[in-house]
């Protein structure tokens, strides 16, 4: 075995270097790093020994140490050179709306209703040509529906914003999660009864009995909680439920211990980390800014591709239900929706769609992409109101 | 043991790396040569087929040290991974004793002591008088129990089995994990450990990498053969072909007598079957795109 590493980081740093590496582990830690006084400190001790003489090799040396996920190692290489390089720069990170701000238009949000001419709320206005009848009003609409009157007149989630009614839905989706939680998997613990015989513990108990195993200790399967994938639609034609939607994905991500929300328009985006903000309504916000479509309508199919692609393989398993909240107006193909759907079947326990047009009187399924999909779909259900949210909660207990 | 790496240059690291065999980019030398200095684990993550096992293995080469592998998959808890007890033996013992009229606690007593104990990997791995290499291989696919407990025995090195007391480290393992990514790892694992994220290598290490492990093999080949790969995982493919697959496509070219690509693009297009593992990719990359493929790397 190797000697101690020297781990008396003191020497041989001047103050001018630490106070430097102060400040670049503060730059880490700004641009969303975890770095701990351990690293800090281990730090040092690189910037004490041989290989800091050379930096071509104290990069690499700080980037093992620094990094923890491959976003990270993606970055350092800038961050790194523009601190030690001197370029001055302080976030590489742009996420939409600064904290400061988001508090402000935040407020805004938690007070709907009243004025809705501000710049800080999202506007889900987006046109979408040809498909759906209400489109081109949408905007204009959420805005409307914003105002105390109309949220009375109906319980449809388009209307949702008095302050009460947004708690309760936050409510409703912390108690969905929880009658999901509990699934089992393949640990197992010991019990009194059980379906395989504990060795360890049954001859442990049987030396009383001189070695005839009459005290038997059972193994069983332990519950595990239930994954949960959701997949927001945050189009044009579903913009009047997309803040609902949100507030929801919000209320499982909380609610879950291993969650993944994911919205898509035309293209997808992975937002539970935005979501897991401790600031509810910071992250709703900020995930409402995200959530804002870029035109050029729904592609179900590519996003589906997307997360197939790249984030099945760690966000996906056998114990995963994958929710899909769309209305199934997709301007792609058809066909590579249904690609697409088969192979997502093939990972996950089961695929929920929940549509909040099936809540609308006379709405059949006709959609091509719907149509394209119903077939790997266990369960397809509405979603425009509070009660049909909630007439879930026993069909997802049973998955 | 004269092997400290502490007084090495990453360099040397490199050049004692490539004579076991594994050809290291200057960065992943850097990142072993911290672990030795630093005295952390090391998590790898990348692509499957990028070589991770391979780093741990190239390790253990380097120190001389035994190689200790836990495979982790779903479900697995302590017994599998830390000890079990001879449940055999112990029966057998308690029978024989007990018919030579010994009372409970003495046999109690001996079944329980470390002649009836099975080492796993973990307890395996601190208890050797030289220090072993120990890869927790794909460590995201055990549970979050199995982690919080792998991040216990990483910080502390010492392990304590409830019937014979706490046992401590005789000596320090260097410790490997590889993450495919099937599920986040924690933030608390993750921080306590180097981190080093492999990619696939680029065309000059590749190739450099199939010297080293076909070395009939002659430079032109292996060059365009890592430049046809190299193009090859630019295409969007289901699974992308890793350096093992590489290998082995190059020695069946070289068992086919080929040695230079585009004089048998038909050779080159049958034998695509060592790089591409499943039915889609294999229609995709059709004869055409072989093609297209073997016009630009030549």
């Amino acid at each position: 075995m190797t000697t101690a590493a020297p781990r008396e980081p003191s020497e041989g740093v001047g103050t001018g270097t630490r106070r430097q590496l102060a400040g670049f582990s503060r730059t880490l830690r700004d641009n969303g790093f975890r770095v701990g006084l351990a690293e800090t400190r281990d730090a040092l001790s690189i910037l004490s020994s041989p290989v800091a003489v050379r930096p071509s090799a104290l990069k690499p040396a700080l980037r093992a140490l620094f990094c923890a996920t491959r976003s990270d190692w993606e970055r350092f290489d800038e961050i790194f050179d523009a601190y030690w390089k001197g370029r001055g720069m302080r976030r590489v990170r742009t996420l939409s709306g600064t904290p400061t701000e988001s508090r402000i238009s935040l407020r805004r949000l938690a007070e709907a209703g009243k004025q809705q001419e501000s710049t800080g709320l999202p506007d889900h206005a987006e046109r979408r040509g040809g498909s759906g009848g209400d489109h081109p009003a949408a905007g204009r609409h959420r805005r409307e529906g914003a105002s105390r009157a109309e949220s009375l007149e109906t319980a449809d989630l388009r209307h949702i914003v008095d302050p009460v009614d947004v708690a309760r839905v936050h409510a409703l989706a912390a108690r969905l999660a929880r009658t999901m939680r509990a699934r089992l998997v393949r640990r197992e613990q010991v019990r009194k009864r059980g379906r395989r015989i504990d060795l360890r513990r049954t001859i442990h108990r049987s030396v009383s009995h001189g070695g005839t195993p009459v005290d038997l200790a059972w193994r069983r399967r332990k519950i595990k909680p239930l994954r949960l994938v959701v997949l927001l639609d945050a189009s044009g034609s579903m913009s009047l439920y997309t803040a609902f939607f949100v507030r929801f994905l919000h209320g499982v991500v909380d609610a879950f211990q291993e969650a993944e929300a994911f919205v898509f328009h035309t293209r997808l985006a992975h937002v539970s980390a935005s979501l897991r903000d401790r600031d509810v309504a910071r992250a709703v916000d900020r995930l409402s800014l995200m959530a804002q479509g870029i035109g050029g309508g729904t592609r179900i199919g590519e996003s589906l591709a997307t997360f197939n692609r790249w984030h099945v393989r760690r966000t996906v398993n056998s114990r995963t239900a994958i929710m899909i909240v769309s209305d199934g107006y997709d301007t792609g193909e058809a066909a590579q929706l249904a690609t697409e759907m088969r192979r997502l079947r093939r990972h996950c326990r089961r695929i929920i769609w929940l549509n909040p047009l099936i809540g609308w009187r006379d709405y059949s399924p006709q959609a091509r992409g719907m149509q394209a999909a119903l077939p790997y779909i266990d369960l397809f259900a509405p979603a425009h109101n509070l009660e049909s949210l909630a007439a879930l909660e026993p069909y997802l207990a049973r998955i | 043991m004269g092997e400290n790496f502490v007084n090495v240059t990453r360099e040397h690291i490199s050049d004692r790396l490539a004579e076991v065999g594994y050809v290291a980019d200057r960065d992943l030398a850097t990142a072993l040569w911290l672990m030795e200095f630093l005295k952390r684990p090391l998590l790898l993550e990348g692509e499957a087929g990028v070589g991770k096992t391979e780093v741990a293995k190239a390790l253990a080469a380097v120190h001389k040290a035994e190689l200790i592998r836990l495979q982790c998959y779903e479900g697995l808890d302590q017994n599998a991974a830390l000890y079990e007890w001879n449940y055999q033996r112990q029966l057998l013992a308690i029978k024989a004793r007990e018919g030579a009229g010994e009372n409970a606690d003495a046999i109690e007593e001996h079944i329980f002591s470390e002649k009836y104990l099975l080492e796993r990997p973990l307890l395996a791995a601190i208890r050797r008088p030289t220090p072993p290499v120990l890869l927790v291989d794909e460590v995201d696919r055990a549970d979050e129990e199995f982690e919080a407990f792998l991040l216990e025995l990483l910080s502390d090195f010492q392990v304590s089995i409830p019937e014979l007391g706490t046992i401590k480290a005789i000596s320090i393992p260097r410790v490997v994990l590889t993450s495919n990514g099937t599920r986040e790892l924690s933030d608390a694992l993750r921080r306590r450990c180097l981190y080093h994220y492999i990619d696939f290598p680029d065309v000059d290490r590749e190739a450099r990498i199939i010297l080293t492990r076909l070395p009939g093999i002659d430079t032109t080949l292996a060059l365009q053969v890592a430049r046809m790969v190299g193009a090859i995982r630019k295409e969007d493919l289901r699974k992308v072909p890793g350096v093992a697959e590489t290998l082995d496509w190059t020695a069946t070219l070289a068992g086919l007598d080929v040695h230079e690509l585009q004089h048998e693009p038909e050779r080159v297009h049958e034998t695509m079957i060592c790089l591409l593992k499943t039915h889609e990719d294999r229609a995709r990359l059709t004869r055409e795109v072989t093609d297209r493929l073997l016009g630009k790397v030549a």
